[in-house]
Parts: C-alpha cells; sequence; structure tokens
C-alpha cells in the first residue's frame, strides 16, 4: 500500500496540484497522437461515404481505464494512471496496449469470454460436472494465456476424444443441452462459424450433423466420469457434404470430425476466420460489422465488408494470432475515438464513428467494486462432487463455473451459459441494479471499510483539494475538472455533513455514476 | 373426489348470489342465462409460491401413511384429522388440518426425476431440459402476462423472492434478464427489514437527497451523453429506484406497523415473516411471490428435522391462509405448496443416514389453495406405501397449467419464443405420461 500512496502523493504535488487548466471535457484531447493504421483507412472510407466525421480522440485518461477494462476486466491502480497520465510520450499508448496483452489478467478475463461461449457450467443445464469444469477452464486459460493460434485451438476442440475429467477438449461435446449429431451440429456452426443453424435449409443442417453422427458417450465406474469418443469400430464409409457443398467420403475407421476440422480451419474458408474476426472486433467495439456476430447470413451482410475483409486477411497472414488482432485494433483510431460522437446520423453508432458506451461485465463490476475495498463478494459452490471453495482474494473474472450462484452476477447480467449465444451477456441497466449500487448495505461497506480510501485520506492530511484529486484518480484514473473539483470541495458545507462524510459521498458519488459503471 | 353436496347443485358462488340478487330485480332470463352458462369465475390475481427446496417429505406432511410399517412411517405414526372429514394430514401440522377445507392436496404429483436441479425445473416450468430452448419458470411467465405486459407499473417488481435466490436454475429462462425476480435478501424476521437496495441501514433522507445532488452533480459521462440510449435507461432506472428509496413504495417492507399478534401468529421465524411479507406484496398487487424456503433436503435424520421445522411451516403457512381468507383475498391470491420432488417412502435407517429420506420424484404431494381453487378435497391417490401413484396422475404441466388459466393466462395461447418454435405458454403433460390434465375437479 505505502509505495503506491506515496507516488499518488508526490504525483499530485508535480502535475495537479499547481493552477494548470484542465480542459473542459475530460473524455477527449484536441489531436490524436498516434498515426492512424489500416483499420482506420478502412472505417475511414465508410464513413467519408456518409458524410460521418469520425469522433474526437478520446483523453489519456479515458484510454487507460478503457484499454484496462476492456483487454485485461481490471481498473488501473492509481499510481499507475497519474505516471501514464504525466508521460508525455505518443509511443505510452501503444506500450501500455503491449503492457496488458502479456498481463496475467488477460488470460483470466478471456477465459471468462471462452467459458461463456462453449458453456462452461457444472451443472444444470449443461451439465459438465465440477472437475470437468475446473480442467476445461485450467485448459481454456492456458490457450488463451499461451496464445495458441486460433485455428489450433478450434482444432483441439473439435477433435478431442476422452475422459471429461482428463482430457478437458472433450468436454467441447459434452457442454451442450442435447448430444445429439444435430445438437452438436448445432453448437460447432455457432461457435466456429458464426452462425445459427435454425436459419439454415434442413437438407444442409442434416449435411452438418453427419460429421458428429459418430461422437458416442459412455460413463465409467467413477461418479460423473463420461468418456467421449468417436465410434468407429462398425463403422462403414461416411459420404459426407461439407457446409459449401463440396461432398466427399470418409475411409471406414476415419474420424469424420477430423476430416471437418480440416475444412473448416483451411486459410480460404469462408466462415471460420470471418467469424473469429467479427467477434474480436465486436469484443473491442461493442458491436460486431455483422451484428449480432452469431447471427451471419446471407441477409445479414457486413456494415463494411473491406474492414471485415481486412481483419480476416491480417488474421490468416498472422497464422491465427487472435493477440495480433487486438493490437491492430486497440492501435486503431477507431479504437481510441471519445465516447461522445460527432455526427447525429442514425449510423454513426453502427459504422463505428464513436466508442460505444456499455455497462461493465457483471463479473468486471464485481472485481471492481471488491477492489474499492471495504468487503468482497464470496463465492462458492455446493454442487457436487467436489464443493467448490473459492479462496477470498480470487477475482470474479476467474471463476470457472458459470453454475456458481451470486445474485450480484445475476442482476448485472452475467450470462446463464445455456445457449453460447452473444446476446445472454446482458449490458443493460435494471431497476435492481440501480437500487443496489444506491443504497445498498454491499456497496456502503465497500465504501465505508475502503482502506484505500482511508489512507488516502490520512495521506493528504487534511488538505480537501489533494483529497478529492486522490478520490478521482482511484476510482476514475482520472484528475477532476476544475467544475468538479469545486462541486466536491464545496460538497461538505452545502450538505452539512463532516469530512469524512463527506469523503465517503463522494467516493459513492463517483462509483454511481455512469463514468464508473460503463466502458466508456 | 368427494365433492361437497351443496356444489353439485350450484355450480358456481357468483350463481348463488345470482339467486340472491334476484330479489333484488334480476329477471328469471338472466336467471336461465346463468344456469346455462356459469358465468366465469374471476381470474386470480396473483400466486404465492412456497417453495420447499431440497424436496419436502409427503409421508410426513400431506399423504401420511400410518398403515405401512415402521420402515415407510416411522415414529411419525398418528396422523390427526383435518377440518373436512375423511382428510388426514401429519401429526406434526394441527394448525393446517384445521384449514384444509382451505385447500386441495394433490398426492398423485409425478415427474419421476431425483435430481434438484432438473427437478426444480421441471416442476417450475413444466418441461424437461434438452433441447434448444431454456423455459421459463411460473413467475417469470406470471411476471410477463400479468405484469409488464399487464400495464402492472408498481415499483415493486412483479416477481419477488423472498429473501434469497433458488440458484443453480436461471428462472426466466428465454425471456431474459427482465423477468428474473427480484431477490430481497435480509431477514423479515430481524427488527429492520433491510432490503437489499430499498431500505438503507444508516442513511438519512436528508443525506439520501444530498448524495443525489451531488452524484448529479459531478456525474460528468451522463452530462456529456445526455441523449444516449444507455443515459437514458440508466436515468429512467434511477428515477425509479429514488421512488422506492425515498417515496412510499418501500414503506411496505416495513413490518412493524403489523399487529404483533398477527406477527406471533405466523410465526417468529424468517419463514413465517415471510409468510406475512407475502401477504403484504399480494395486497399490494404483486402478481407473484415465492418464498422461497430450504432445508427439506433431510438425507440424515429426517424425523429430527421434521420435528423441528413442520411447526414452522405449520404456524406460518396456517396463518397466511386464514389471514387471506380474513381479508378477502384468498379468493384472489393462489396459494402452491411444494418442492421439487417429494422424499423417499422407505426410510434408510442404516448409516450414514441413520433415519433418512432420499430424493423421490415418482410420487410425491402438491397443495394449491385460493385463487379460484375449490379447497377442502384431495386429488389422486397414492398405493399404500407411498411408492407409486395409484390414481389420477398429474404431471408438473398440469398444475402450471392450472395455475395460469386461474390467473387469467391462456396456457394453450401461443408462445413467442427466440427459436422460432411452434410453443405454447405451457406444454400438455403428454410428454410425462397418461392420464394427467389440468385439474378441472377443483377449477
Amino acid at each position: 500500500m505505502r509505495p503506491i500512496l506515496l507516488a499518488i502523493v508526490v504525483c499530485l504535488v508535480a502535475h495537479g496540484g499547481d493552477e494548470t487548466p484542465v480542459a473542459a471535457s475530460p473524455f477527449e484531447q484536441k489531436s490524436w497522437s498516434i498515426p492512424a493504421n489500416g483499420v482506420d483507412a478502412c472505417v475511414k472510407t465508410a464513413l467519408d461515404r456518409k458524410g460521418i466525421a469520425f469522433a474526437k480522440p478520446c483523453s489519456d485518461g479515458v484510454f487507460i481505464r478503457r484499454v484496462y477494462l476492456d483487454v485485461i476486466g481490471a481498473l488501473p491502480e492509481p499510481a499507475t494512471a497519474s505516471a501514464f497520465l504525466a508521460d508525455p510520450r505518443p509511443e505510452k499508448r501503444a506500450e501500455l496496449v503491449e503492457r496488458l496483452l502479456a498481463d496475467e489478467n488477460y488470460a483470466d478475463y478471456w477465459a471468462l469470454k471462452w467459458c461463456d461461449l462453449l458453456r462452461v457450467k457444472a451443472e444444470f443445464p449443461i451439465n459438465l460436472w465440477p472437475n470437468a469444469v475446473q480442467l476445461y477452464h485450467h485448459w481454456i486459460r492456458e490457450a488463451v494465456a499461451t496464445n495458441l493460434p486460433y485455428d489450433q485451438f478450434a482444432r483441439e476442440l473439435l477433435t478431442a476424444s476422452g475422459s471429461n475429467f482428463r482430457v478437458a477438449p472433450a468436454n467441447f461435446y459434452r457442454a451442450v443441452q442435447n448430444r445429439t449429431p444435430a445438437g452438436l451440429a448445432e453448437a460447432v456452426a455457432l461457435t466456429f462459424m458464426g452462425s445459427r443453424i435454425a436459419s439454415w435449409p434442413q437438407p444442409q443442417r442434416d449435411n452438418l450433423a453427419v460429421f458428429f453422427s459418430r461422437v458416442a458417450y459412455k460413463g465409467t465406474d467413477e461418479w460423473k466420469e463420461q468418456i467421449v469418443y468417436c465410434d468407429v469400430a462398425a463403422s462403414a464409409p461416411l459420404d459426407v457434404v461439407f457446409p459449401d457443398g463440396k461432398t466427399a467420403r470418409i475411409p471406414a475407421g476415419d474420424d469424420p470430425r477430423v476430416v471437418f476440422a480440416d475444412w473448416l480451419t483451411a486459410p480460404d474458408n469462408p466462415w471460420f476466420a470471418r467469424c473469429i474476426a467479427n467477434r474480436v472486433w465486436s469484443w473491442l467495439l461493442g458491436r460486431g460489422i455483422i451484428h449480432e456476430p452469431d447471427d451471419i447470413r446471407p441477409d445479414n451482410p457486413p456494415v463494411n465488408p473491406e474492414l471485415l475483409a481486412y481483419l480476416q486477411k491480417e488474421l490468416v497472414a498472422n497464422q491465427y494470432d487472435l493477440k495480433h488482432l487486438f493490437r491492430l485494433i486497440l492501435n486503431s483510431r477507431t479504437y481510441q475515438q471519445s465516447p461522445v460522437r460527432q455526427s447525429d446520423s442514425p449510423e454513426s453508432t453502427a459504422l463505428f464513428a464513436c466508442y460505444p458506451v456499455r455497462q461493465l461485465d457483471a463479473e468486471v463490476l464485481a472485481d471492481a467494486l471488491n477492489w474499492v475495498g471495504g468487503a468482497k463478494e464470496q463465492y462458492e459452490s455446493r454442487i457436487p462432487e467436489p464443493f467448490t471453495w473459492i479462496p477470498r482474494e480470487e477475482r470474479t473474472i476467474a471463476l470457472a463455473d458459470g453454475s456458481i450462484t451470486s445474485t450480484f452476477l445475476q442482476v448485472f447480467g452475467r450470462p446463464p451459459r445455456d445457449s453460447g449465444l452473444e446476446s445472454e451477456r446482458a449490458h443493460e441497466a435494471n431497476d435492481a441494479q440501480r437500487l443496489f449500487l444506491l443504497n445498498s448495505t454491499e456497496v456502503y461497506k465497500r465504501i465505508q471499510g475502503s482502506i484505500r480510501l482511508r489512507s488516502l485520506a490520512l495521506a493528504t492530511g487534511g488538505d480537501r483539494k489533494k483529497l478529492v484529486q486522490g478520490v478521482y484518480l482511484t476510482l476514475l484514473s482520472r484528475e477532476p475538472t476544475a467544475a468538479e473539483l469545486a462541486a466536491a470541495e464545496s460538497y461538505g458545507k452545502t450538505a452539512k455533513v463532516d469530512a469524512n462524510a463527506a469523503t465517503t459521498d463522494l467516493a459513492w458519488a463517483l462509483v454511481n455514476s455512469m463514468e464508473f459503471l460503463y466502458r466508456h | 373426489m368427494n365433492q361437497k353436496p351443496n356444489e353439485r347443485f350450484f355450480p358456481r358462488r357468483s350463481v348463488l348470489k345470482g339467486i340472491l340478487a334476484g330479489t333484488a330485480g334480476l329477471t328469471l332470463t338472466d336467471l336461465a342465462k346463468a344456469f346455462a352458462q356459469p358465468a366465469a369465475k374471476p381470474n386470480a390475481k396473483s400466486v404465492i409460491q412456497i417453495w420447499m427446496w431440497g424436496g419436502p417429505a409427503q409421508t410426513e406432511t400431506f399423504d401420511p401413511k400410518p398403515d405401512a410399517g415402521n420402515n415407510y412411517c416411522g415414529p411419525l405414526r398418528q396422523p390427526i384429522d383435518t377440518n373436512v372429514p375423511g382428510i388426514q394430514i401429519g401429526q406434526l401440522l394441527p394448525r393446517l388440518a384445521q384449514n384444509a377445507d382451505k385447500y386441495t392436496i394433490i398426492r398423485s404429483m409425478t415427474h419421476g426425476n431425483n435430481g434438484h436441479e432438473t427437478a426444480a425445473y421441471i416442476v417450475q416450468t413444466g418441461h424437461r431440459p434438452g433441447g434448444r430452448l431454456l423455459f421459463p419458470a411460473l413467475g417469470a411467465i406470471v411476471a410477463k402476462f400479468r405484469g409488464y405486459e399487464a400495464g402492472y407499473n408498481s415499483l415493486i417488481p412483479p416477481y419477488v423472492v423472498l429473501t434469497q435466490s433458488q440458484g443453480r436454475f436461471d428462472e426466466a429462462g428465454f425471456l431474459g434478464t427482465r423477468y428474473k425476480p427480484f431477490v430481497t435478501g435480509g431477514d423479515p424476521n430481524a427488527t429492520r427489514f433491510a432490503v437489499e437496495g430499498v431500505v438503507s441501514a444508516s442513511i438519512t433522507e436528508e443525506r439520501q437527497k444530498s448524495r443525489r445532488d451531488l452524484l448529479h452533480s459531478l456525474d460528468s459521462l451522463r452530462q456529456a451523453l445526455p441523449d444516449h440510449p444507455a443515459t437514458q435507461q440508466l436515468v429512467g432506472c434511477e428515477d425509479k429506484a429514488y421512488e422506492m428509496i425515498l417515496g412510499d413504495a418501500g414503506k411496505i417492507f416495513d413490518l412493524s406497523t403489523e399487529d404483533s399478534q398477527l406477527r406471533q401468529r405466523y410465526g417468529r421465524t424468517s419463514f413465517g415473516q415471510s409468510c406475512l411479507m407475502a401477504r403484504r406484496l399480494v395486497e399490494a398487487g404483486v402478481p407473484y411471490v415465492t418464498i422461497n424456503y430450504g432445508g427439506w433436503d433431510t438425507h440424515k435424520q429426517h424425523f429430527e428435522a421434521m420435528r423441528r421445522m413442520l411447526p414452522q411451516l405449520d404456524a406460518g403457512m396456517a396463518t397466511l391462509l386464514e389471514d387471506l381468507a380474513e381479508r378477502g383475498l384468498l379468493d384472489t391470491t393462489v396459494v402452491w405448496w411444494g418442492g421439487e420432488f417429494g422424499r423417499g417412502p422407505r426410510i434408510q435407517w442404516e448409516a450414514p443416514w441413520n433415519g433418512g429420506r432420499s430424493h423421490y420424484g415418482k410420487c410425491f404431494s402438491t397443495v394449491l389453495a385460493g385463487g379460484g381453487f375449490q379447497g377442502g378435497k384431495v386429488i389422486g391417490a397414492s398405493d399404500a406405501t407411498g411408492e407409486n401413484v395409484a390414481e389420477r396422475p398429474v404431471y408438473p404441466p398440469d398444475v402450471l397449467g392450472s395455475i395460469c388459466e386461474r390467473m387469467g393466462i391462456d396456457p394453450d395461447a401461443p408462445f413467442p419464443n427466440p427459436a422460432g418454435m411452434d410453443l405454447t405458454v405451457m406444454p400438455s403433460g403428454q410428454e410425462f405420461g397418461e392420464g394427467g390434465g389440468r385439474l378441472k375437479e377443483i377449477m
């Protein structure tokens, strides 16, 4: 704690303490400090065609908070934020992106995302069972951490056989409500082709199911263990039709899933790279170039085909390295726009002419509130067997099991992980959330008992202005504007509360502000 | 089964009222019409679901088997008469026995599943799991058709759970987040029922207001994006939240205004006071309240647990029925008692169970009262040991569909869903087996 605090105070003296005027909007800066890249060229062409202007560049304060939340699902430490704000070099943004892509939270946060899409939950209605959930989550997290090329990731999932307790990716074929060839085909199309099979003609659906017609399951003597295998023993050659209409005869004894994986991950496959490139874009820019990102079909065309083609090409040329795609997008001006759009055109949002404002993921918000301190969400799972006890210091984004009961996470839109649809996760405000944030004992305890805030009060030794600046830096990763500073400083007097209560109320107000609760 | 004699001749209470009114100006033709087409009963307005999470034993509650021998009935082998001749219930439920005229016991519930989550899903959605959709529980269906789509605009959400979430199962199913229940948290038996978010432990009203002003002056992003849909949604929710925090709506949770003798009658337990709270909520027009009453998964030392818990159930539920009836609310409030399954009729005396009962979905009991369902009846029967349904099987969708009908929700109407499938609000019970059907006997 101490070195961090010291750093804040030093920084405040050096940068925030003088009378330098702060820009009118804390969300924008006047001019770009980064060059435009290939992404921007594609976006700009589409915007120019419609006469829509880019939003202004986002400020450094907005950028550091945004990129932390988007890339690792966590808030920056105040000392980190203040050092970043003070750094005059233009390359600091790109360097921050690199640092975050290598952060351990990156693996946790993106494993969370993949566990949503792959429906990783112990119990109803997926029933992976607790041991299998831990194993599968661990494998997914490792794949993300080591940046396993995406085509290999898909291939390992598609072709795995073995015990759910021992061969992690074999759980891919168990994580569906409906363990039939048709149910598996639906999951495969949704996950790797971004396509909802319900919109396909029946013969095409049946053709896809043929590839999974030999997937079989059997139990063992161990409770809840299940073996996934390809039943090749009795099989004759299998005639298959690929989704693009090509046909093949799979010799007896061969696993048709391997044949399918070969077809799917071939560089010229029209679905595979397109689906993931579009997904990654939607994760960072709030909506797909094809929207929704898992509803790709002929009558739902991309809003910017050149952009999607560019991302696809980059991904394939870089051996399906997803971090390459992240880097490309995060370092673009498109991503680094302000949330305030410059054009009133209704198409400006769909064509990416500003950064999309959206509520934090439930797990990220839980962690952000825990990070403020004072109290923590405690998770446990009484699903047998074994019961899962989660250490107090575990971050919410690192939870493996979607079956873990948590009213907070449910209210704030955690996906139930039943269908694998991206839209399962809700980012909209609701009444229950607002009541909880404004007035619950849980939020009260976090602020009231926050060691961060108490230490800040001690370290600033009664200097109200420094204290307010410190609270802003801690909770919003930026310094207050002159107007905000004035309002916060005079609050104690107007509300007739003492200094401690005034600090609590300031922290409460910032935690309840849209700026804290929404990615922006 | 044993219909009350007067109802054979006067099938509807409303008709009786009609006859009495006849002297005050009804014509003969009106009367004839009334007999020819009995006026439909008014719809029920609310449901109180007493959810016996874990699976309560039918043997010790509503389907005693005193003649089945020690391996089936154990020490609690003296069921008691009720105020309805011919109906007996468990000996630890004397006050419910005095209210048997208010409810109907279904002794032939069956779905055959013995897993908590799966059975809880089946009993509350009417569907077996599998397929492409996850179906909503009855509470979410009521919240949709009798709540949001019926112009319900109270500050209190239409689907409330007292006090903890059921968990492990998504009640809203494919209907989505909006239809999830509002979970109160807190303890209605505490001095102050601190409903999370509504009743603050320590912030005065004046300070609430000054904090709100501070929030509004400092929320710069909201000011920078005044027309953004996210801002407008947030502001809408916030206005409602403050009406609840600062206005009168939140006062509904203040149980201290209730008569202390009545509170005693309900029992000073979390369950008893939850029953009282449920009555207050339906009185205020909330269409669906679940009392999530856990602790019934009595694998071990079952009889000790029954002696401890059944008196709480008895006081809370009996007082709820009496209190609703006294206030004229029982006619419009369905009270639905039951768990995901019952418990094994054959007792496990051996270690480690030491007199326990296992999960049992093959034959168990459910109770329905009020809301236009007739009381004082028994539907179906189990066999001599309670191991099998002996007559008139009742499947989960039969119960749910019947409650829908009483609530004025057509269970056979098309049910729009994200998969675009051809569905009705509630399925027929056919996928479960033969001989079921909605509970016309008591409707």
